[in-house]
């Protein structure tokens, strides 16, 4: 038998529903450490932010960090879960060079936040995420492989361990299965992680960026026949960014299927996926799920969120990013498709300030997602960093609303805004790039058109208005593009009595 | 020059405080008693004689500018060695730590320091505080004063052989199943274990977590209440540490001293009132009872019907805790590392390394504690004994609604010889019969000397409600006002 | 019946990272062997709604403010290390040579 040839993704899920689920490592931005007082700080040499705590020192204690225990709870409200009235840690024991304890303070059977949802939205349906769990534990050090061709631990001949990261506050959140997603899966997995990045980042209690480790997403996939039990999931790590995570879960499914069209079993494993090929590899096969030993740490005592204190952090909730979206897409009249160009530009907020600082929302979203995107996109910097604040673009707004630039010198002021010359105001004044509104001189401007183009003049006065578009042309180009165009066409026409 | 070193705490401290005779002299005397006899005892790991110079050096410049000084200011003080001393060698016992000097000090330690005690070195122990004879130390055995050839008790059997050899006045120990306790009966010295949470377990190396206790060891009670005033009370670098004020021990040993129980209720645990003990245990035991009887105390028979699971249960809990607390010498960070020769690979690293440092006691313990936690034998050994636990608890509040404290022998049998329990691990379980019941429920719990049996030291256990430790104090103080105390056999010659 | 076999006694070795010798398995299988029929007891306890205890003090909500401490310094923090190299604690290779 030669090689199997993979199934189309079309196919694959044609005959086989997917059941998606997805565990996610949150790093919380807290200023120190989940039990000990270190500073969290990203960066700084190998082994300069430890404690004895921390390195897990014998006689070493931990202490639990308040606003770490406040962001978590604060995450599971946002995602509609019940809160933990008492709940324990609870220690995790395996040996790894990166865990100073050989132990994990984590949480097993008492979750500070149990049964929550998100909602997201796919193809203009709304899927709603159930959410397992929400749980605080303590993040491992940094083991850099020496010798083997890729960094990576295989073929490594030593390691080196950092434990600078040894014990920063990680929350875990883990989704119910997520059955009934069918070709939409990966999208959907996409979604949901980009969904509960916007409400953790509004939270403000974690960057939550991919690319930075901030957020470590581990997606589980299993396909089944349709009517049958759900199928052995597999679990795909190395998943680092938004598109990783819908590749990763589209991939799988493919191998999945094509395995299952073959007649083999899918073997419960993790894998990892590479960004390189989109694909995923076998990791270090488990057939046996590893045994933790749980028992409740004995360090720590237990946790009994004060049900006031929850109810208080409860209602100064910020907004949820879809409900503001919603909201602002109303307020803005625009269709779900311009909204969602609106999000995938990473514009709602720039925009929202925009219009605060005074511009309409259709003015607001012209430049931002049109000229600003584009320069932004030019240089490769985020839309945020692209060199106009919103208040700036709000101004530069007021001033084409009143007549002082057209839309071709607004783009020129832009330009300067954006090299730092100053606010819009200044630059055109500096630039010298106003509209003329001295009637005279616009008049004169006219008729110099006029008579430099007879002809024209003379088929407008006949009727024929649009021959105007030629004077106008010519009115702008003398001065030098400084003139209001619907202005310059009005005093036209009146001048050849054609309006 | 009087023996400052047949001294007690409270009669040295005096001396240094009204200018009779300087720290550093005291300091002095100790350190020379120690090269005499220590070599015959081994009470002591590592001596730290700079280091306790320096610290009696610093009180006498204190003393000198007239500067308040502390009750035990200029005091030496022996510290068992699985407490952190920074820049002092630490090895609880076990080769896996041979070398290592910690970069902080546990609190108890800092407390000593901050109240001008002076510490002399470190003292022997069973490796990582498991064990009853201290013959399980990587480092050698420590014999007992009252008998070169028998075990001194443990886990702390160091610390409690240092004073009744008149190396130190004052000791530290911990105290997890009775290992502050039994060598204290052992060697014919008062040994303390405070409630748990009572003293910081900030830099002692963990044994097992919900049941290690530091506390305080000396030749009298009172000597005992004061140093456990200066390390007891809360440390917010401990969870498990209680937020409330020290009790009033001091006051406590004093007030029993004068030797009046009138309305105390002492209550005679049943289960422990019979079998088990050795024959000339019971009868010191029962003499003391009287003894107390005298002093107005009354005596109450008390049932506590799960304390029969103590040993069981602890001998699981223990062991649990243990393997995941011990699972950190791994030799990455800290300590030996073995078999690292650039053919192997971590795992077996790892694990020649471990083989290597801990004894077999150790190793009994930690697979023991692995197969407790393992899935599927969870509830029936681990989270069993955590209920037994609570039925334990349940039985010391019940008596203590009957009584004001409880007594028992403190271990069932006299300092035995070197090897006589070491073939038999459950034998050496034994020593710990009547000490464990009150680690599990948390308790405070002391063996003060009460006579002799056969020419060895017979020790008596109070044990009183969780934070009511003065209550322990003041009868125990009482009943050495009654029996006096025991002086070992000279180890002159 | 024996409560504990030789083969588990070295499954559980494996798994706490001891290598134990065989000599040791023949003496650790018997002695452990004793030492859990011993234990065993506390299953003679009916204990099904007793809540089992998990810390001997009745605290709850311990916590500490999010404030920075000072740290180690790196020298203290390596001091102990049986290898140490770029400022890190150094172990051989973790994977077996198969991988």
């Amino acid at each position: 038998m030669t090689t199997t040839t993979l199934p189309t993704y079309d196919d694959a899920v044609a005959r086989y529903e997917p059941v998606i689920g997805l565990e996610t490592h949150v790093e919380l931005g807290t200023r120190t450490k989940m039990f000990c007082g270190c500073p969290t700080d990203f960066g700084g040499e190998p082994n300069t932010r430890v404690c004895p705590v921390c390195l897990g020192l014998p006689g070493s204690l931990p202490v639990a960090n308040k606003a770490a225990i406040e962001a978590t709870i604060r995450i599971g409200l946002a995602l509609n879960c019940s809160i933990a009235t008492w709940c324990r840690f609870a220690r995790k024991n395996y040996f790894y060079p990166d865990m100073p304890k050989n132990f994990q303070i984590s949480q097993y059977d008492e979750p500070l936040c149990v049964d929550g949802y998100l909602d997201v939205e796919v193809d203009g349906e709304t899927v709603r995420i159930g959410i397992e769990r929400v749980h605080l534990e303590e993040d491992t050090g940094k083991t850099l492989h020496v010798g083997g061709a890729t960094g990576r631990i295989h073929g490594a001949t030593e390691s080196l361990v950092d434990y600078n990261r040894a014990g920063i506050p990680l929350v875990e959140i883990v989704t119910k299965p997520v059955p009934g997603t069918g070709a939409l899966a990966p999208a959907v997995a996409r979604a949901y992680v980009t969904e509960l990045r916007d409400v953790i980042r509004g939270l403000g209690v974690s960057d939550v960026r991919m690319e930075e480790g901030s957020l470590r997403c581990d997606v589980n996939t299993s396909l089944n026949r349709p009517g049958e039990e759900w199928g052995t999931r597999t679990e795909t790590k190395n998943v680092n960014s938004l598109r990783s995570v819908e590749r990763a879960v589209r991939s799988e499914i493919i191998r999945q299927a094509s395995v299952l069209d073959a007649g083999g079993r899918i073997v419960q494993e993790t894998r990892h996926f590479s960004e390189e090929t989109g694909d995923t590899s076998p990791g270090r096969s488990k057939e046996t799920a590893t045994d933790y030993r749980y028992f409740p740490e004995p360090d720590l005592v237990p946790l009994a969120p004060d049900p006031a204190w929850v109810a208080e952090l409860k209602a100064s909730l910020p907004e949820p990013p879809r409900v503001r979206r919603k909201r602002l897409q109303e307020a803005w009249g625009l269709s779900d498709l311009d909204m969602q160009s609106v999000v995938n530009a990473g514009a709602v907020e720039l925009i929202e300030e925009t219009v605060a600082a005074g511009a309409t929302a259709a003015g607001a979203r012209k430049w931002w997602l049109g000229e600003l995107a584009r320069r932004a996109n030019e240089s490769g910097v985020e839309l945020a960093a692209v060199g106009a604040t919103p208040a700036q673009v709000a101004e530069l707004q007021r001033l084409v609303d009143d007549g002082k630039l057209n839309d071709k010198l607004a783009r020129v002021v832009l330009e300067g805004v954006v090299a730092g010359e100053g606010s819009p105001t200044e630059v055109m004044s500096a630039r010298g790039l106003a509209v003329v509104s001295d009637t005279s001189a616009l008049t004169a401007a006219v008729d110099e058109a006029i008579a430099a183009n007879p002809d024209i003049a003379a088929k407008v006065r006949d009727g024929k208005v649009a021959a105007a578009g030629a004077l106008v042309g010519a009115v702008m180009k003398s001065t030098k593009g400084q003139a209001d165009a619907k202005t310059v066409r009005e005093l036209i026409l009146s001048r050849l009595g054609a309006s | 020059m009087s023996d400052l070193t047949r001294m007690t705490a409270v009669e040295v401290a005096d001396l240094i405080a009204r200018g009779e005779v300087s720290a550093v002299e005291v300091t002095r005397q100790h350190l020379d008693r120690i090269a005499a006899v220590d070599p015959r005892v081994h009470a002591f790991l590592h001596v730290d004689a700079d280091g306790a110079l320096d610290a009696a050096r610093a009180v006498d410049a204190r003393r000198a500018e007239g500067e308040p000084l502390g009750p035990l200011a200029g005091v030496p003080v022996a510290v068992k060695d699985v407490v952190t001393t920074r820049g002092v060698p630490t090895t609880a016992g076990s080769k896996i730590l041979e070398g290592w000097r910690p970069p902080y000090d546990a609190t108890v330690v800092e407390r000593l320091r901050n109240a001008g005690t002076v510490m002399l070195g470190k003292t022997n122990m069973d490796e990582f505080a498991m064990g009853s004879s201290t013959e399980y130390s990587a480092y050698g055995r420590t014999h007992n004063p009252w008998d070169l050839g028998r075990i001194p008790g443990g886990s702390g059997g160091g610390s409690a052989a240092a004073l009744a050899a008149y190396e130190a006045p004052l000791a530290i120990g911990t105290d997890t199943g009775g290992s502050i306790r039994q060598p204290g009966a052992v060697t014919g010295t008062v040994g303390a274990k405070p409630t748990y949470g009572g003293t910081s377990r900030y830099g002692l190396i963990a044994f097992s977590s919900s049941l290690d206790t530091p506390g305080p060891c000396a030749r009298t009670v009172l000597d005992a209440a004061l140093l456990h005033e200066v390390i007891a009370g809360h440390d917010p670098r401990d969870s498990t540490s209680i937020p409330q004020p020290v009790p009033p021990v001091v006051e406590a040993a004093r007030q029993g001293a004068t030797g009046d129980l009138s309305g105390v209720r002492l209550g005679l645990v049943t289960e422990f009132s019979g079998e088990g003990a050795e024959p000339g245990v019971m009868a010191a035991f029962r003499d003391a009872l009287d003894a107390l009887t005298k002093l107005g105390a009354e005596i109450v028979e008390v049932s506590c019907p799960h304390f029969q699971y103590a040993l069981p249960a602890y001998y699981l809990i223990a062991p649990s805790e243990c393997s995941s607390n011990l699972a950190r010498f791994d030799g990455v960070r800290y300590g030996l590392r073995v078999g690292d020769d650039g053919t192997r690979a971590l795992e077996e690293v790892m694990s020649l390394t471990r083989e290597a440092g801990f004894g077999p006691e150790v190793k009994r313990r930690i697979i023991i504690g692995t197969y407790a936690l393992s899935s599927g034998y969870y509830e029936a050994y681990y989270g069993q004994a955590q209920k037994v636990r609570t039925l334990i608890s349940q039985d010391f509040a019940r008596a203590f609604e009957q009584v004001d404290v409880l007594v028992s022998p403190t271990t069932p049998f006299v300092a035995f010889p070197f090897g006589s329990r070491t073939s038999d691990p459950y034998q050496m379980y034994l020593a710990d019969l009547f000490t464990i019941p009150t680690n599990l429920y948390g308790g405070p719990a002391i063996s003060v000397p009460c006579g002799l049996s056969d020419g060895l030291p017979v020790g008596f256990q109070i044990m009183a409600p969780t934070m009511a430790d003065d209550r322990m104090y003041r009868v125990a103080a009482a009943l050495e006002s009654a029996v006096g105390t025991l002086t070992p056999p000279s180890l002159e010659g | 019946m024996a409560a504990i076999s030789r083969d588990e006694v070295a499954h559980l070795a494996r798994l706490s990272r001891l290598a134990v010798t065989e000599q040791e398995l023949d003496t650790f299988a018997g002695q452990l062997d004793v030492i859990l029929q011993a234990v065993a007891r506390v299953g003679e306890v009916t204990a099904a709604d007793i809540p089992p205890t998990s810390h001997a003090v009745p605290l709850t909500n311990v916590l500490r403010e999010d404030v920075v401490v000072d740290c180690l310094r790196r020298d203290d923090a390596l001091a102990g290390a049986p290898d140490v190299a770029e400022d890190r604690f150094r172990v051989p290779r973790i994977l077996d040579e198969e991988a």
